[in-house]
């Protein structure tokens, strides 16, 4: 089961024949299982890595730190969900350390992004305060190199 | 002046190996889905190039102790004994190499003597016979076949045993076939060799990647211990050939006649390979696992597409070479090689590379990514339908 997870979230174009043909099992069961995975949002959804830089589409990308206060009975889940409902935000972790909440904030302009953390995400109740650190560039996302120089075939063509 | 009358005529009589013309050809063109790599696609494992790094940073540049470090044979110890519950001294019973090649040339040159005989089952790695020539040597290769899945047997080495031979050659996980050899197929051939007296070299690159059941060390079988000298190393399993190094373990006569060459000869093997070695072995198990397990799913995946094809195709269960036979096709190995190669750019290797009986086989390498394999497929698939057609 592990092994077809690690298969899909490595790429889940391949089709539930093949998967079967490498994992030595029916292709059957296989459409099974996947059928299963997302029925129980195991599988919560498929997506696509873009470098939307080499697309020449522009994108500013904050990383917030934020402090809330907790709330009783809901601790800080209240809070994330105001908070991650906005289609602006990305990713919203709760962290341990100096801060609560990690927020990405995605926009197309610095301008909309700061617009979106002072006149929203700041005044939602319980946000103590945040620091917005904007992102620069991307290196790696979701365990991809982003333009990985080392991809490129550097074997002799035959070799015994 | 004729300088090549100058050369030595015992490396006159050896061919060159039948895979560099076959290189030549596929080099020079473009487009090319390679089958025909004999090493991992994996680049070694970031925290292995780190370590290496780590340690050119900090000046480590000098030669080692022609063993080897101390350090990289307490960790191949470790392991041999966590891996085949062997135990071999880090101080007297083991030797880094460059590769497994140079701890093959090492034996043959430390226990040969003129016309000496070394029994080598076939298909095999491509040095082996040249190595045990170059050492004075001869070379005596017994064939394997399909029906028996490429094992070797007492059996069929009992026909070609003669008072002359001294060594026997085995490789299992096998490059090029992929067969693999059972505890009790392994312990057939070690009373062969107690009976003969003879030494074994267990050439044993491919033994972490055994796919089904697990690999024995030929060291581990009763009474096998003094007569083996089992090679091994860091190319496969850890996509780390391009490090060159490998290993040896054997009694320590062994071990002490091989280093007295390697000191003369290679002096030690570079000590940014063993660095790397070192941390390989301390914390590479879980890259292994990844490897090994990719590799099994492109095994499966490579078999079904061949058996899809009609072609006659034995399931390898170690290495990661697949041996379809293309006897159906009417085609030499060399002239299936040679067409797939001009009319649909994918490379393999002909089988008789490998050793005559090798004839009627071709080697491909599933050490290349899915993709490659699927498209290979379709464009073998295209090729073997086009002879048919014929």
């Amino acid at each position: 089961m592990k092994e077809l997870l690690d298969l899909l979230e490595k790429d889940f174009t391949q089709s539930p024949d093949e998967l079967a043909i490498m994992l030595n099992k029916p292709a059957k069961e296989i459409s099974a299982l996947i059928a299963k995975f997302q029925s129980e949002q195991i599988i919560v959804k498929y997506q696509t890595i873009i470098d939307w830089e080499k697309a020449g589409v522009d994108k500013v990308t904050a990383v917030i730190e934020v402090k809330v206060t907790p709330q009783r009975e809901v601790g800080f889940d209240a809070i994330a969900e105001r908070i991650y409902r906005y289609p602006e935000v990305r990713s919203v972790y709760l962290m341990s350390g100096s801060y609560d909440l990690s927020v990405a904030v995605e926009g197309t302009t610095l301008r909309e992004v700061a617009d979106f953390v002072s006149t929203k995400l700041s005044t939602i109740d319980g946000v103590v305060s945040t620091t917005t650190n904007f992102m620069l560039k991307k290196y790696k996302y979701a365990g991809v190199i982003i333009n990985d120089q080392e991809e490129k075939e550097h074997r002799l063509v035959v070799s015994p | 002046m004729n300088w090549a009358d100058r050369i030595s005529p015992t490396v006159k009589s050896i061919p060159p190996s039948g895979i560099r013309r076959f290189f030549d050809i596929a080099a020079e063109m473009k487009g090319v889905i390679s089958l025909g790599v004999g090493e991992p696609d994996f680049v070694t494992p970031w925290h292995i190039r780190e370590s290496c790094i780590y340690g050119l940073n900090r000046g480590q540049t000098s030669y080692t102790s022609n063993a080897g470090l101390l350090e990289l044979r307490a960790e191949i110890a470790k392991s041999l004994y966590n891996n085949y519950q062997v135990t071999y001294a880090p101080r007297s019973e083991l030797l880094v190499t460059v590769g497994v090649s140079e701890g093959l040339d090492l034996a043959m040159r430390a226990l040969l003597s003129p016309g000496d005989e070394v029994l080598i089952p076939e298909p095999c790695y491509v040095s082996y016979k040249s190595c045990v020539i170059l050492a004075g040597g001869v070379a005596v290769t017994v064939p394997t076949t399909i029906e028996n899945q490429f094992r070797i047997t007492a059996k069929e080495l009992e026909l070609f045993v003669t008072p002359r031979t001294k060594v026997l050659l085995i490789g299992y996980p096998n490059n090029p076939t992929g067969a693999v050899m059972s505890r009790q197929d392994l312990a057939d051939i070690a009373l062969f060799a107690t009976k003969h007296d003879l030494i074994v070299i267990s050439d044993e690159i491919y033994a972490q990647l055994t796919y089904d059941g697990t690999h024995t060390c030929f060291s581990s079988l009763p009474g096998m211990m003094e007569r083996t000298i089992v090679l091994n190393g860091f190319s496969k399993a850890y996509a780390m050939t391009g490090w060159r190094i490998g290993y040896a373990a054997a009694h320590a006569d062994f071990i002490a006649a091989m280093t007295k060459i390697h000191q003369y000869t290679m002096l030690s093997a570079p000590i940014m390979g063993q660095l790397a070695a070192i941390e390989a072995l301390k914390r590479g198990e879980k890259d292994v696992e990844q490897m090994t397990a990719e590799y099994n799913q492109r095994r499966r995946l490579i078999l079904n597409g061949f058996r899809q094809m009609g072609l006659d195709c034995f399931e390898p269960k170690g290495a990661f070479y697949l041996f379809p036979s293309i006897k159906k096709t009417g085609l030499t190995s060399l002239q299936f090689a040679e067409q797939l190669l001009q009319a649909e750019k994918v490379a393999l290797v002909p089988g008789d590379a490998f050793g005559d009986c090798g004839e009627g086989f071709v080697r491909c390498s599933y050490a290349t990514s899915t993709a490659n394999i699927k498209e290979a497929l379709l464009r073998i698939e295209r090729f073997a339908t086009s002879i048919k057609g014929r």
